[in-house]
């Protein structure tokens, strides 16, 4: 990872401005607007999450046919494919829980603060809190695991 | 002609903002994770963030597993803040007008130096609380909007149609409950 390219970091900081300025200009980075869309008043936000995904995905179908790897990292063109197991419906329910609540999610929430959001600090402090109690948890479950079955 | 005007009447009623703003804030989104995915190969998401960056305060192999990504991630999270800044600095601030992007009514407006910023409404407790379960939820779920939502669905990967499948249903119920017990903003 350390022979990367030199232009691997300054290209993710260009994809990431174009990104943030997507989130700001469609009013994601808003809560309100979100909660207006997940209370059936303004549906706007299906243009934002269906235009990002068309967008990507015509990327994600072109590229693989007309190049094997990337030029920045050498590594190949796959899709987002992951494995479906039961967290992805107990962690989406979790998650839309907390969305739901508070109408932000993780990239919103960087854009948010961008914008000039300071409230939503208290946002991101919980998404910091909630991702380390989970990973706390899960590798404490994880170790608990491989020291019993290495005891066998 | 009647058609007409309940078509209209229609959109106005669903799209009470316009749908240009929306429309073109996705194509940008979208663009930025295709500009990431064609120099790199890597479909970015959001939320791993927040793990690959306690790797750097916690010892938990759980976040250590994401040490070999964890400096892009920080590079393309300053990068989603600074990009929203700009946005502040030239659309929000008036800098640059455009009929395409409608400025709204929600939240507070207030300037420093000349650029308008933007404050939610949104009660502190909700984003705190609710910040807790999306921060546990996106990683037990494997993804948030952006790695499912945006590269997943784009991927055509069943596991992210459910899991956004999922998330949406979930916290549209959560929303209308939350408005039905007298909680706003």
């Amino acid at each position: 990872m350390s022979n990367r390219h030199p232009l691997f970091k300054p290209l993710i900081f260009v994809g990431g401005l174009i990104f943030g300025f997507g989130l700001g200009f469609s009013h994601m980075a808003r809560p309100e607007v979100v909660l207006n869309f997940l209370q059936f008043e303004d549906f706007g936000l299906l243009f934002v999450m269906f235009g990002a995904a068309i967008v990507s995905g015509i990327a994600f179908a072109v590229m693989p046919r007309i190049r094997d790897t990337a030029p920045l990292t050498g590594d190949r063109y796959e899709r987002r494919l992951k494995p479906f197991d039961r967290n992805v419906l107990v962690g989406g329910a979790v998650f839309g829980v907390g969305w739901g609540l508070s109408g932000i999610c993780p990239g919103a929430a960087y854009a948010s603060l961008g914008v000039g959001n300071v409230t939503i600090l208290w946002a991101l402090a919980g998404m910091f809190v909630g991702a380390y109690l989970q990973g706390y948890w899960r590798s404490r479950s994880q170790t608990r695991d491989t020291a019993a079955t290495g005891a066998d | 002609m009647e058609t007409e005007l309940l078509v209209l009447q229609l959109a106005a009623e669903l799209f009470p903002n316009g749908i240009s703003r929306y429309a073109i804030g996705g194509l940008l989104v979208g663009l930025g994770a295709v500009v990431i995915y064609v120099g790199t190969g890597i479909p970015a998401g959001a939320s791993t963030f927040l793990e690959s960056t306690l790797s750097y305060v916690s010892d938990q192999s759980r976040f250590q597993q994401y040490v070999s990504s964890r400096d892009w991630r920080v590079v393309f999270t300053l990068g989603i803040v600074l990009g929203a800044a700009a946005f502040a600095a030239t659309v929000q601030s008036g800098v640059i007008t455009t009929s395409l992007y409608e400025p709204g009514t929600t939240g507070q407006l207030y300037e420093i130096a000349g650029v308008t910023l933007w404050t939610t409404d949104v009660q502190p407790w909700r984003l705190f609380f609710g910040g807790i379960l999306v921060g546990i939820g996106t990683r037990i779920g494997k993804g948030c909007t952006s790695g499912h939502g945006v590269c997943g669905v784009g991927s055509a990967s069943k596991t992210s149609i459910v899991g956004v499948a999922t998330f949406l249903t979930v916290a549209i119920g959560t929303a209308q409950v939350v408005a039905a017990l007298g909680v706003s903003p």
